[in-house]
């Protein structure tokens, strides 16, 4: 049946190009689905997609390349910074993303991120923290909070013995090398449009030849966490938010200078 | 074509080169350094990439990445350097994506020395990383013959989708000799239906080496198996010296085949009828050519810079059923022409048996080394 | 035919690049060449040492341990390789630093001040063409113009100026016979 004009659909919110039609394996309630789609709309709105090559690592997001609609490949355990330099440098005129969790980033993969981000390869990192190892079930994360619970700190962490997280973007934006470092967060939609922002800066830098990206997204894990998706974001507000404050830690000078 | 003189390690870069490398990956470690200090200059100059890995483990994934490209890459290493890029390597073989890798071994375990040996043969030829994969392995004895299988690696992984090893060592890497140089090949401009390069004008890729449903893994193991049947069925390469009449047969790959060479040449001099067999192909191994020997000769002499690896592939070749003799150095120490020529006297004096295991015999001959 | 030299003494006395001008002498002459330099333990005991190999056929074993001739630059290097000179070779000696006579009376010997004769020439660093210049007199592996050929070949173009200055050191050291 023919809809007249006054019944005429109009679309407000659809899934974007660079997403596939499948359906996720992620949680419900994952933040991880919000961070894709974020992504995917931003290399939409950018007309990137038939030249990105996404690298995937281990961890929950091991298969995000079953959910971006372009190339991917797909990295050994931290090693999504060094496959990407590898593509990256033979074919320089494509846009190379590493979508990486903590456990991945800033445990096991510690060297390849931080010697990329001083190489200035010019590739875009997207670094979901969210407090733990979620693939494998809950488990300390170098990221995990003083005093969190996980399966691996069941007392809680203890600094004496299991040390201090590691606040990855204050890290690496001592870097000369790196030339856009922020922390956003997903907790609410205030902060949902300020990180897309940020992934559309991280790719504006890469497209303009200006060197390493990285968006580091605080996330949630309501199934290890043991908590509602509602209280999650509240937890991650609450608690993740103070110690991994939210903000630019490194913007070069003409990265300063993308008016988007 | 004119003959330069180079140096093994920069002979095999200059090759790579000529083949039509695009990327250099690698860390530095003796004695395969020069390799990478050559491309550091001549990958550039080409307007190549190169890159100075913070790792052998970010070498080897830089060197996955560019490989999932389609286009050719490699890395190069040395023993404790390459244990270190296992695990990559079995991600690529898992990935079915070529790369060509070369080891340039030296003494260990562990750190051990930066003297020539060859203890790498098990980690590259029978293994090193997890999961079912084979490597090919070519094991050149000098530095022509370093140049023209680096160029066949090249071909044979692309050929197969494989990893291929280029395997020497210490003192061929570091030696000079004539060698000549192939013509420069044209880059590829064609790239295989797997690679992954942006998806503009076809439908999307990706490459993996997962694979969660058991029988999907199963497939893919099978597929690399009967892959590996044609490579054996294809690829066999050796070289033979004085066979025709030979009674006895002296045999050892890359290094210790050349000093072998001189051993056996000496005991023609004297009389004595012992050909060599040098294996180019150490994976696939060339099974049916000792297989052959067996009904002509009384007696096999391995030697080897290690504690007898290859020696498990001659026997299980021959079936136990010549009697087999073991001679090595180890720890990165290349036996000297005479050693191996005293060898081949004790062969030819005997007794020579089927019994027990060379090794043995050779451990028992040097208990008086601590 | 296959002659085995081995060029040893301290690093900086130019041993590599010695046998390295007769590895292109005879590659340019058409021969099977090896160079080997000293390498991990061997390294040890005072002396940086090579092994160059010319021969008629396709060259085995790069590393022998009865060569043909040795050139020892210094004390350890006679110390260490006399005793494996192939009766019937020749061992020249660097007699300006070596303070001490050959024992062997099987092997041809030639002493030679090199040093003296090279700073005389105008330049030290010309003690290994010196010595280079007496093993050819003595040993009938390559003949002096193919080192000559192989040193202006192969030296970059920069140094041509001191070409003339090394083949003198070459002829003034071919003036050594063996006793």
């Amino acid at each position: 049946m023919a809809l007249n004009e006054s019944e005429m659909e109009t679309m407000v919110y659809e899934r974007p190009e660079a997403l596939t039609n499948g359906i996720t394996h992620y949680c419900p309630g994952c933040t991880h689905g919000t961070a894709h789609r974020l992504i995917a709309e931003v290399i939409d709105e950018m007309g990137l997609r038939d030249k990105t090559i996404g690298v995937a690592s281990v961890g929950c997001s091991v298969f995000a390349y079953n959910y971006f609609d372009f190339d991917f490949v797909q990295a050994p355990h931290g090693r999504a910074p060094a496959m990407a330099t590898g593509v990256k440098r033979v074919l320089p005129d494509r846009i190379v993303m590493t979508y990486q969790g903590d456990g991945d980033l800033a445990s096991i993969g510690m060297a390849e991120i931080v010697h990329a981000a001083a190489r200035g390869e010019n590739i875009s990192v997207f670094f979901l923290n969210n407090a733990n190892y979620g693939m494998t079930g809950g488990q300390m994360a170098p990221t995990t909070l003083p005093g969190q619970k996980t399966t691996s700190s069941p007392n809680g962490r203890d600094v004496e013995t299991q040390g201090y997280p590691i606040k990855v973007s204050e890290l690496l934006s001592t870097l000369d090398g790196a030339s856009y470092v922020v922390r956003r967060s997903l907790h609410d939609a205030k902060n949902i449009r300020l990180a897309k922002k940020a992934i559309r800066m991280a790719f504006e830098t890469q497209v303009r030849g200006l060197g390493f990206s990285m968006v580091e997204l605080l996330s949630i894990c309501p199934t290890n966490w043991g908590m509602t998706p509602l209280n999650s974001l509240q937890w991650l507000e609450e608690k993740m938010v103070p110690y991994y404050p939210l903000g630019d830690y490194k913007v070069h000078p003409a990265v300063a200078e993308i008016k988007i | 074509m004119a003959r330069e003189l180079m140096k093994g390690n920069e002979a095999v870069a200059e090759a790579a080169v000529r083949a039509g490398v695009e990327a250099y990956f690698g860390y530095p470690i003796t004695p395969q350094t020069e390799l990478l200090e050559y491309m550091s200059r001549r990958m550039p100059e080409l307007g190549r990439a190169f890159v100075q890995a913070e790792s052998e483990l970010g070498a080897i994934n830089m060197v996955y990445g560019a490989a999932c490209t389609g286009k050719r890459v490699m890395s190069s290493s040395s023993s404790p350097g390459v244990s270190l890029m296992l695990e990559g390597i079995s991600y690529i073989a898992g990935t079915e994506i070529p790369m060509v890798m070369v080891d340039v071994m030296r003494g260990g375990p562990g750190l051990g020395n930066i003297a020539p040996a060859q203890a790498d043969y098990n980690q590259m030829v029978h293994g090193g990383g997890h999961g079912d994969y084979r490597p090919i392995v070519l094991a050149p004895a000098s530095v022509q013959e370093s140049v023209d299988l680096t160029v066949l690696a090249f071909d044979l992984a692309d050929k197969y989708r494989s990893v291929a090893v280029v395997l020497t060592d210490g003192s061929l890497g570091q030696m000079m000799e004539p060698c000549e140089l192939p013509p420069m090949q044209p880059l590829k401009t064609s790239f295989p239906e797997w690679s992954v390069t942006g998806s503009e004008g076809r439908e999307r890729r990706s490459l993996s080496s997962i694979n969660l449903d058991p029988s999907m893994q199963e497939e893919m193991n099978f597929r690399l198996m009967r892959r590996w049947q044609e490579v054996e069925a294809n690829e066999v390469r050796y070289k033979e010296y004085f066979m025709d009449d030979a009674q006895f047969v002296v045999t050892g790959f890359g290094s210790s085949g050349r000093v072998a060479l001189t051993a056996v040449r000496a005991a023609r001099a004297e009389g004595i009828k012992v050909g060599l067999i040098r294996p180019i192909t150490v994976n696939p191994f060339p099974i049916k050519v000792y297989a052959e020997i067996v009904k002509k000769v009384e007696g096999i002499l391995v030697v080897e810079m290690n504690a007898g690896q290859m020696l498990e592939d001659v026997l299980a070749a021959t079936k136990y059923q010549t009697p087999i003799e073991f001679f090595a150095r180890m720890g990165g120490i290349v036996p000297f022409p005479d050693e191996v020529l005293n060898e081949i006297h004790r062969m030819v004096k005997g007794p020579l048996t089927t019994e027990g295991h060379p090794r043995d015999r050779w451990l028992n001959r040097t208990a008086h080394k601590k | 035919m296959q002659t085995e030299i081995i060029i040893a003494g301290f690093g900086g006395q130019g041993v590599l690049f010695a046998g390295q001008l007769l590895a292109y002498a005879g590659m340019d002459e058409g021969k099977n060449v090896t160079w080997i330099p000293s390498y991990g333990p061997e390294m040890r005991g005072g002396t940086a040492n090579c092994t160059v190999i010319v021969s008629d056929e396709e060259i085995g074993s790069p590393l022998v341990r009865n060569p043909s001739a040795v050139i020892a630059m210094n004390r350890p290097s006679l110390d260490k390789y006399e005793d494996q000179v192939k009766p019937g070779g020749v061992l020249v000696v660097n007699a300006s630093i070596v303070d001490r006579p050959v024992n062997r009376t099987d092997i041809k010997v030639v002493e030679v001040d090199a040093n003296g004769i090279a700073e005389k020439l105008g330049d030290k660093r010309m003690t290994n063409m010196v010595l280079l210049g007496a093993l050819l007199a003595n040993l009938p592996v390559l003949p002096q113009a193919a080192i000559e050929k192989a040193l202006k070949g192969h030296l970059p173009e920069r140094h041509h100026k001191l070409l003339p200055k090394n083949y003198e050191a070459l002829s003034e050291g071919a003036k050594h016979k063996a006793k």
